[in-house]
């Protein structure tokens, strides 16, 4: 390689590493890409017509949890767009870099656009499962990933939870229906994208509980026709939230940027183009518009239910909580 | 290799006259030689195969169109940039560190040994991990830096720091071996003979640990390109800006964009294949030489 072009190729990564005010860093999870790569633009379009110098906006993708992890050990988020309340929450816990009042701040639990747990089937759906009681018959096997490990399964766990809560009525006939949908679980993948495989390239198991965007997702890119999303009658609204990381935008002097970006996903736009990355609009007017795209689902929050992520991570995933009975009771088959 | 070169007129008759290396019957060697290359069908080329045909089974366009997309070319960039750091770095280091154990006695020098090999040892998140608790903001440096606005892990300072880590034994572990069986008459010869300690290095060393040295600083290369772990860990994965390529890679297979993914894929192994390929032409060349001045 000549010279030259090392001296300009270290050239530009050292150029491209020097940040104006207007440049923020959004940190995000996986699933979110699409879509924050065409609302960056939106933004971007909308905050230059305003009169202000065109902002640049950094991504960051990865697992909700580690990327939490990563804005408290330093990472420059001017704003994060995670998957769970529990995880923004982390940074205020642990780092103090939010206030306590931080997911009142904005609308709607500061979660613009929302999602839910359905259930994913193959081509013609031959197991015929309509809704979370067929998961606990004998003969039906399901996929889900390992709650203890995986945050997206802690939504499974507890959409089935709460189904079972309201048509059973008691506690324990609510553990009694998810020990019979786990023992349906031949394999317990540790995180998402494995039980995804699972499901997708090794074709085991008859129906896949998976985030209502992600099943839209794989039904879009692993194989047109070949899966069908049934959607229960019941279940647990999965609330993204976002936020600006306080301490970080004070220091940069980026608040008013920050701020403006996530204002602006409660826009008529931004709501659309939540909708067309199969994220279900947070505004009740807008979300009118797609019923057809996304049936109305009797839903259920995790305060209303389970009181909060702290006290459902206290009860039901930590040592000795519910699922860890359940896990011996696998064990004991 | 150089003994065939410096006995060229006897080699031919060489070949002939050469005993069997073993008594055993054909088919014990055939089975042998089978087994071998069925191994390195299934484990090596097969592999390779997949990745190519993944990453061209859409066509060239899409191939290129997925190298060359922005988000690619910054993390080709940054793959070569740190490359430009560390390798160099390892070299020097590696010499340094090799010559002090071959050629001096001290105190402590097995320990030394020892404490080389552990970035073998050390898992490479549990590097990365390292490295975000001494200098992560919750870490013990991490109030300093941030005091001083420095910013080294989720940044480009990170990455080179967790990969010259990992990569710090390659060419110290080729080097060392072999210039502890070349021991030090040479070196000390030179100097009697009044050569100054640069040029004894220059002339005597450094041409005969050649060649370990090329292949530490391959196989350097090979892994600062491939490092992921501990990259993972302390990059941010911020798009265009912290994702070197193997995490490039990860992020594309993780979106279900398959033929991107193998396409950068492809072009990493591309470049791995490259080094391989400069370390045999300089080997070749060499041969070639020593050839031309024994025949003179």
């Amino acid at each position: 390689m000549k010279f030259k072009t090392i001296l300009a190729s270290a050239a530009l990564v050292v150029s491209s590493l020097a940040t104006a005010s207007n440049t923020i860093l959004n940190v995000s999870y996986d699933p979110t890409r699409e879509f924050y790569r065409e609302y960056n633009q939106l933004f971007s379009d909308h905050w230059s017509a305003q009169g202000h110098t065109a902002p640049r906006v950094r991504q960051s993708h990865g697992g909700s949890g580690s990327q939490a992890r990563s804005v408290i050990d330093g990472l420059d988020a001017d704003v994060v767009t995670l998957a769970l309340a529990y995880d923004v929450d982390a940074l205020r816990v642990r780092a103090d870099l939010i206030p306590q009042d931080w997911q009142s701040r904005l609308p709607l639990n500061s979660s613009p656009y929302t999602s839910t747990i359905v259930l994913l089937v193959r081509k013609g759906n031959p197991k015929n499962i309509q809704d979370w009681d067929d998961l606990a018959r004998d003969d039906v096997q399901v996929i889900t990933p390992n709650p203890k490990t995986s945050g997206g399964a802690r939504w499974n766990y507890l959409a089935a939870w709460g189904y079972a809560l309201k048509k059973y009525g008691s506690e324990e006939k609510a553990y009694d229906f998810v020990e019979k949908i786990f023992k349906n679980v031949p394999v317990l993948d540790p995180a998402a994208r494995g039980a995804t495989n699972t499901f997708v390239q090794r074709r085991i198991g008859d129906v896949f509980i998976a985030w209502e965007n992600e099943a839209f997702l794989s039904v879009e890119q692993l194989g047109r026709g070949e899966y069908e999303i049934v959607v229960p009658s019941v279940s647990i609204l999965a609330e993204p939230p976002v936020t600006v990381v306080d301490r970080n935008v004070d220091r940069k002097g980026t608040r008013a940027v920050a701020e403006a970006y996530l204002n602006y996903l409660y826009s008529d736009e931004a709501q659309h183009l939540a909708a067309k990355h199969f994220y279900r609009p947070g505004r009740p007017e807008i979300a009118e518009q797609y019923l057809e795209k996304f049936p109305k689902v009797n839903l259920f929050g995790i305060d209303d239910v389970f009181g909060g992520w702290d006290k459902a991570q206290n009860d039901h995933f930590n040592d000795g909580g519910h699922f860890d009975r359940i896990l011996e009771a696998i064990s004991r088959r | 290799m150089t003994t065939t070169n410096t006995l060229p007129l006897t080699s031919a008759a060489a070949v002939q006259d050469t005993p069997k290396a073993t008594a055993e019957p054909r088919w014990v060697k055939w089975t042998l030689v089978g087994t071998a290359l069925t191994f390195l069908t299934l484990f090596l080329i097969l592999p390779l195969m997949v990745v190519l045909y993944g990453a061209f089974e859409a066509g060239m366009q899409v191939w290129w169109q997925a190298v060359t997309e922005p988000d690619a070319l910054a993390a080709i960039r940054l793959t070569l940039f740190v490359l430009l750091i560390v390798v160099p770095l390892n070299a020097v280091f590696g010499v340094a560190i090799a010559w002090a154990i071959a050629k001096f006695e001290f105190r402590g020098k097995t320990i030394l040994i020892s404490i080389i090999d552990m970035p073998f040892a050390i898992s490479p998140v549990v590097v990365g991990l390292i490295f975000v608790i001494l200098l992560g903001s919750q870490g013990w440096f991490g109030p300093w830096l941030a005091e001083h606005d420095l910013r080294i892990i989720f940044a480009v300072p990170g990455i080179v720091i967790v990969i010259l880590f990992g990569t710090l034994p390659f060419v110290a572990r080729e080097l060392i071996p072999l210039m502890q069986q070349q021991g030090k008459e040479e070196e000390e010869a030179s100097l009697t003979l009044g050569a100054s300690g640069w040029k004894t290095f220059w002339y005597v060393t450094l041409p005969n640990i050649k060649w370990g040295l090329i292949y530490g600083v391959v196989l350097c290369n090979a892994r600062a390109m491939g490092e992921f772990g501990a990259v993972a860990i302390v990059s941010g994965r911020i798009r265009g800006e912290t994702n070197t390529m193997p995490l490039h890679i990860e992020v594309l297979y993780n979106e279900y964009m398959f033929t991107a993914a193998f396409a950068v894929s492809s072009l990493l192994t591309g470049l791995a294949l490259v080094t391989i390929v400069v370390k045999s032409w300089i080997e070749w060349k060499d041969e070639r030489k020593k050839t031309s001045s024994t025949a003179r």
